[in-house]
């Protein structure tokens, strides 16, 4: 069973960042769920469930691969590994939490689950938990999401969810979060929100870092005995935080090690359509947590641009701030147009099609390419697999022959 | 002004502790607007509608992007009100004139996230200065409070605090003994703007209340009717109503929004 090398104060603060500002009806609900979270914790049983769930069912431990190719094609003398989150069951990362917090809600009883979700693996990995355990499910998406990510909409409601396609607001992941607070106001009694990523009120941000740190686990055991050392650098993408926790907090007191968080850098940073919090964010609160928010010196939200929809979020994991701060983890962005170039690189080279939002992680390794000294050993967390993508990479890509086939589609139906 | 004083001197003396004897209300009446929408002007006519019907407290709600505890209309409202481009300063200045032309106490309502923009001390000081009397903030549990209890205290403002159904009676207890002013019950679960059962659980809920404070209640979330408060007649102190009245004025205009409104006040006696 892990322990968690950071983990928030008795108020779910991580430094000045997290807490729990939530409306007064979701108060004994909250206490309800840090208790059974807090319980499952120090259960080692509990965790051993998990990891049963997560090997029966979801393709753990997913393996290290080693990128020689992709390595070579850009020039240096280091080596590079991925770790395949994007063969998990649902082809994301998204599955270990759900499966987690499906089991907490096994436990605490409830027979119904919420979630948002912004590309839709949150929603796809929820519903495919509430299929499996026998839940009935909704799912809040931004309607901008829904128009980008069909695919996964198709998937949700075949797995038997209800999609309910959010118009308030910009109209994506964030809206979709106040849309299941506002279900879940109502509904708390029979039902658990499933939060996707490591932000929201405590305990969302530890137990959702807390499933998904399996990752950093299996990753650190596996470099040791593939390498007999650990890596020297991870790059993992940020939007909410959950990937990138999940795979930095096991390293956090390997001193030695560098972490490196990647955000969405958009149409570039200078242009102010992109959504690297770090970057061009204020310590604010909403939502229900105190971080970096993309807001105006007014505190009202702004609107966050990323090809990606996952990392297109206002705020950040609070547990990701805090590290920020303390210099733990150094930030970078990657543009639209170099996350494309990106995908594309590593498809040619490897034969791996990585989400849009892995691409980032993979398209920042590029750009710090030649300042990687020789001998160092990048592990790169690849957190989705990019079929989900295929509209969007093959808009972006321009590809004539999918444009035909979509049309003649279209006039066939 | 003592906020308390104020509201328990305007109740019947059957029903409050009323220095002014000729007092008839049964209930008292506080009405919601969203500061910004439909527009400025707009709200200008709903308050001079407020005063004309004597309406005992207005909250004005400072618009926020994230309005994750408002139901539909609200959420709307919030975000038709930014886009109108509505700022602190439009928000203050309203509360200026309101506050110098009409006689009912004024409070701010709006989300954390202004609040700690702003930073306490200028929160507190900005509302005192524009005539308010305190503030509603929805997302912001006791614990979170911090100096935000000193810098109103210093301005002698009052930090209206909520009590839900779901809350525990220890929870309850807590939350009353901070309070000021009154104390905000919500009738029910969920956010604001959906119809609410006023039976007999809504009635206990408000007795529980009663139990840890002498503080005025109000009551809110769902009221729409002038039957609404009649019911409430004894019950509670307060009704609060705010999607119900936004809701008349999008579907009927100035003149339904006035008939409304004078009916629900007519309804306190």
């Amino acid at each position: 069973m892990p322990t968690q090398s950071i983990t928030p104060d008795a108020s779910g603060y991580f430094g000045e960042y997290g807490g729990k500002f939530i409306p007064e009806i979701l108060y004994t609900t909250f206490d309800e769920l840090i208790a059974a979270f807090y319980k499952a914790k120090a259960d080692p049983e509990f965790w051993q469930s998990y990891v049963d769930v997560m090997q029966n069912y979801s393709c753990r431990p997913t393996p290290i691969t080693p990128l020689e190719n992709f390595a070579k094609s850009l020039g240096g003398k280091f080596q590079i590994f991925c770790k395949r989150e994007d063969l998990n069951h649902t082809g994301a990362h998204k599955a270990n939490n759900c499966m987690g917090q499906g089991l907490l809600v096994q436990r605490m009883g409830k027979k119904r689950v919420i979630a948002e979700t912004g590309a839709g693996q949150h929603g796809v990995a929820t519903a495919t938990m509430a299929a499996r355990m026998g839940l009935e499910c909704t799912v809040y998406m931004g309607s901008v999401d829904v128009e980008r990510q069909r695919p996964n909409v198709f998937w949700m409601e075949q797995l038997g969810a209800t999609v309910i396609s959010v118009t308030e607001g910009a109209a994506t992941l964030k809206d979709a979060i106040n849309a299941a607070m506002r279900d879940w106001a109502e509904s708390m009694e029979t039902t658990h929100y499933v939060l996707g990523t490591t932000c929201g009120p405590h305990p969302f941000p530890e137990m959702v870092a807390w499933f998904q740190s399996i990752i950093g686990q299996e990753s650190r055991e596996q470099m040791l005995k593939k390498n007999g050392r650990l890596p020297d650098r991870i790059y993992a993408c940020v939007g909410g935080g959950s990937n990138a926790s999940g795979i930095f907090l096991p390293f956090l007191d390997d001193k030695a090690v560098e972490l490196i968080g990647v955000e969405a850098g958009g149409r570039g940073l200078e242009s102010g359509e992109h959504a690297a919090r770090f970057y061009g964010g204020t310590v604010g609160v909403a939502q229900g947590y105190k971080t970096y928010f993309f807001q105006d010196d007014e505190g009202q939200m702004l609107h966050t641009h990323s090809i990606a929809a996952g990392l297109d979020y206002i705020g950040v994991s609070p547990i990701l701030s805090h590290l920020h701060d303390q210099k733990r983890i150094r930030f970078t962005a990657a543009t639209d147009d170099a996350v494309i170039s990106a995908t594309k690189q590593l498809i040619r080279t490897e034969g791996i099609i990585p989400a849009l939002e892995s691409g980032h992680a993979f398209a920042a390794v590029i750009e710090e390419a030649p300042s990687i000294p020789d001998g160092t050993q990048v592990l790169i967390n690849l957190s989705g697999r990019g079929d989900k993508d295929i509209f969007n990479i093959a808009e972006a890509i321009g590809d004539k022959k999918w444009q035909e086939f979509l049309k003649a589609k279209a006039m066939s139906q | 002004m003592n906020l308390t004083k104020y509201l328990k001197n305007r109740l019947d003396p059957l029903y409050g502790e009323t220095e002014h004897p000729e007092t008839k209300r049964k209930i008292l009446l506080m009405t919601h607007v969203v500061v910004g929408y439909p527009s400025l002007e707009a709200n200008w006519k709903m308050l001079e509608a407020m005063g004309e019907a004597d309406v005992d407290l207005v909250e004005l709600q400072m618009p926020f992007s994230e309005p994750s505890a408002d139901g539909p209309l609200f959420v709307k409202a919030n975000q038709e009100a930014l886009r109108n481009g509505i700022r602190w300063k439009d928000y203050f200045d309203l509360m200026q004139r309101t506050s110098s032309k009409f006689d009912f106490p004024v409070l701010m309502m709006g989300y954390f996230n202004t609040t700690f923009a702003m930073g306490y001390e200028n929160y507190c000081a900005n509302i005192r200065k524009n005539g308010g009397e305190g503030f509603i903030i929805p997302d912001l549990p006791l614990e979170e409070y911090g100096d935000l209890w000193l810098h109103s205290q210093n301005q002698k403002l009052d930090s209206i605090m909520l009590c839900t159904p779901t809350n525990t009676e220890e929870r309850l207890r807590k939350i009353c003994a901070r309070g000021s002013g009154f104390i905000y019950c919500v009738a029910r679960k969920g956010v604001t703007g959906k119809n609410t059962d006023l039976g007999q659980s809504a009635e206990n809920f408000l007795q529980q209340c009663r139990q840890y404070t002498d503080l005025p209640l109000a009551l809110g979330f769902g009221l729409s009717e002038p039957d609404d408060l009649r019911k409430l007649h004894g019950k509670a102190d307060i009704a609060i109503v705010g999607s119900a009245l936004l809701k008349t004025w999008e579907a009927e205009g100035e003149n339904g929004y006035r008939k409304h409104l004078m009916s629900l006040a007519a309804a306190r006696e």
